[in-house]
């Protein structure tokens, strides 16, 4: 590579995206290093000697709180909202790509969704499970339904927190569907049924291997989302709290470094997951491009 | 024809259902409750301005002094447009420095990733991450202690305007850096050269060719980061130590004491100054062109 020299301008704008990294990391660097702290330290510098001791402490469980519930809890809820958003983002981009009745309208919606201040949304689907709950007592004790019995509440994980998610992450799927197909080259699929393949054989068969990088970005904007969220959780997750309900809680009561022990194992699994997704996509886009042409190596 | 109509309805029903059910119908509850009545332990339907009342009772009769209200209102305005400057310019120059001064490809997007990631973590644990730099035994303070540049700690540090305001652009430039960084990925580079043949120095290159170009891209970044900000009760609650209001934390307070038609009166006001903002952006843009 033949050497550029570059304005003096370009050293100011690296040094500014320097300073921005470091704005960004340099907070998580602290709590994972104060996660280490020794038995006797607090929730600041000095290090009072290093040691797993907090992490020992989190594994028995965080008082009152068991915290690996909610972790399992999040864990599944997210799996969950992930399979969910793939798959209706997926479905609703192919739908996207033909005019249909309403179609500017459930984009609004769906763009309004995103934009939604999260807090109205929670309030809405608690509001909503509220009064489900009322019918369905009112229900039970006019028509004494065995079923009813003993209902307590419809809100709950895979119920209210459920939807309030994929409220969230389908934006997300569906947004990124768009601009995949915004850059789709439809003569693939041509080709595929000028060679007598039918619909269904030309998304699996066609559509799909191409796209999938992409699929599995938005599965880590799916997980990602739904186990970090907390802000439209609030209201929708019922009894059972998430983790990311559980952390808020314990920002106000947890006065060592075991939240930063705590806070450190998330971060380690987020970036595990980012990690692996990463590397997934970038082998897909490889193993795509290795395979992407045959041209000129002969008919068999 | 007809059948590939039929398909397409099938294949977007899934997402019609969820957003029907979990977005549209309680929207429509929300502002439904909000002219309800209620007791200390019921909803009572009927059809009142109570709640609307209650929000703005004596708003007028005070002035020029402001009601909590208006206050509440002004107060998160102020974050709104604080973080919105502070995360436009921030954004906008790192995207910048992504377009244009990065010259390989694949640099651009390990860059983009090292921004990007923050994102898919726990919004939580990123925020309480500040607590030990920024609190009173903090580093920034014991830093500043160590080289004499103060001689006690500063307070305002946590649990106030200064952290609230770190946070949000800690947390959202993000949501500037990617669409005004898509929205230069358009520009052709012979914009740019054909600007600087015809005489332009950078800084006319960049007010006159760049930033018209990325309207639609800041456009979009704004919408996100003003929405959040109105809306917003955790990141405030808490960095403001739970010491600051806003319209957000009025809402929740209420539901937490089970006041959903008083909730959901803030909620709906709440929406209406939103939806006005974002009406007023998406007149300059049409955003599905921008993806």
């Amino acid at each position: 590579m033949k050497n550029i020299t570059r304005p003096k301008r370009f050293y100011y704008l690296a040094t500014f995206f320097g300073i921005f990294v470091i704005f960004l990391y340099g907070p998580m660097f602290t709590i994972v290093t104060l996660s280490f702290q020794g038995p006797q330290g607090g929730l600041t510098f000095p290090m009072n000697g290093i040691s797993t001791f907090w992490f020992e402490r989190l594994w028995e469980g965080v008082g009152v709180i068991d915290i690996w519930r909610g972790f399992r809890r999040s864990i599944y809820l997210g799996l969950v909202v992930m399979m969910l958003t793939v798959i209706f983002s997926l479905l609703a981009g192919l739908a996207f790509r033909k005019r249909f009745f309403g179609e500017s309208f459930l984009f609004f919606v769906v763009v309004s969704s995103l934009i939604m201040p999260s807090i109205v949304v929670s309030l809405g689907i608690g509001l909503e499970f509220q009064m489900i709950d009322d019918f369905l007592i009112s229900l039970s004790e006019k028509f004494d339904i065995a079923m009813l019995s003993d209902f307590e509440t419809s809100t709950g994980l895979y119920t209210s927190a459920l939807g309030a998610h994929l409220t969230w992450t389908l934006p997300f799927g569906l947004l990124i569907m768009f601009a995949i197909f915004n850059r789709f080259n439809p003569s693939h699929e041509e080709a595929a049924k000028d060679l007598g393949a039918n619909n269904l054989q030309t998304i699996w068969h066609v559509v799909i291997p191409i796209i999938a990088p992409s699929l599995v970005g938005i599965a880590l904007f799916g997980f990602t989302l739904s186990y970090d969220e907390l802000a439209r959780t609030q209201q929708a997750a019922g009894s059972q709290n998430t983790l990311p309900l559980d952390l808020q809680g314990l920002t106000t009561t947890v006065t060592t470094p075991e939240i930063y022990a705590l806070g450190t194992v998330t971060l380690a699994f987020s970036f595990a997951i980012i990690f692996s997704t990463l590397f997934v996509v970038n082998f897909l886009q490889r193993k795509r491009s290795s395979h992407g042409s045959d041209a000129g190596k002969g008919m068999i | 024809m007809v059948k590939s109509k039929v398909i397409s309805i099938l294949q977007v029903s899934p997402l019609i259902i969820i957003f029907i059910f979990f977005f549209i119908a309680p929207l429509i509850l929300t502002v439904t409750v909000s002219f309800w009545d209620y007791s200390d332990y019921a909803l009572i339907p009927d059809f009142t301005f109570r709640n609307y009342h209650e929000i703005f009772e004596d708003c007028m009769i005070d002035l020029p002094d402001l009601c909590v209200t208006f206050k509440t209102y002004l107060s998160t305005l102020k974050f709104c447009i604080i973080v919105w400057i502070l995360t436009l310019v921030i954004g906008f120059t790192i995207a910048y420095f992504l377009r244009f001064e990065v010259k390989t490809m694949t640099v651009q997007i390990v860059l983009f990733l090292l921004c990007t990631i923050p994102f898919w973590t726990s919004n939580v644990i990123r925020m309480i991450s500040w607590i030990p730099l920024l609190g009173r035994n903090g580093l920034v303070n014991n830093f500043l202690l160590n080289i004499g540049l103060i001689n006690q700690p500063l307070e305002w540090l946590l649990y106030s305007d200064f952290s609230v305001i770190l946070s949000f652009v800690y947390l959202y430039t993000l949501f500037m850096i990617v669409p005004i960084f898509n929205s230069m990925l358009r520009i052709d580079e012979s914009l740019l050269e054909a600007a600087y043949d015809s005489g332009a120095s950078g800084f006319q290159t960049l007010v006159n060719v760049i930033i018209p170009l990325c309207k639609p891209g800041i456009a979009i970044g704004s919408i996100f980061v003003i929405t959040i900000i109105m809306g917003d009760f955790i990141t405030i609650g808490v960095m403001g130590g739970q010491q600051i209001a806003s319209v957000g934390k009025i809402i929740h307070v209420e539901m937490q004491y089970l006041q959903f038609p008083a909730a959901a009166a803030n909620a709906v006001i709440l929406l209406v100054v939103v939806l006005l903002i974002i009406y007023v952006l998406t007149k300059i843009v049409d955003i599905r062109k921008e993806l």
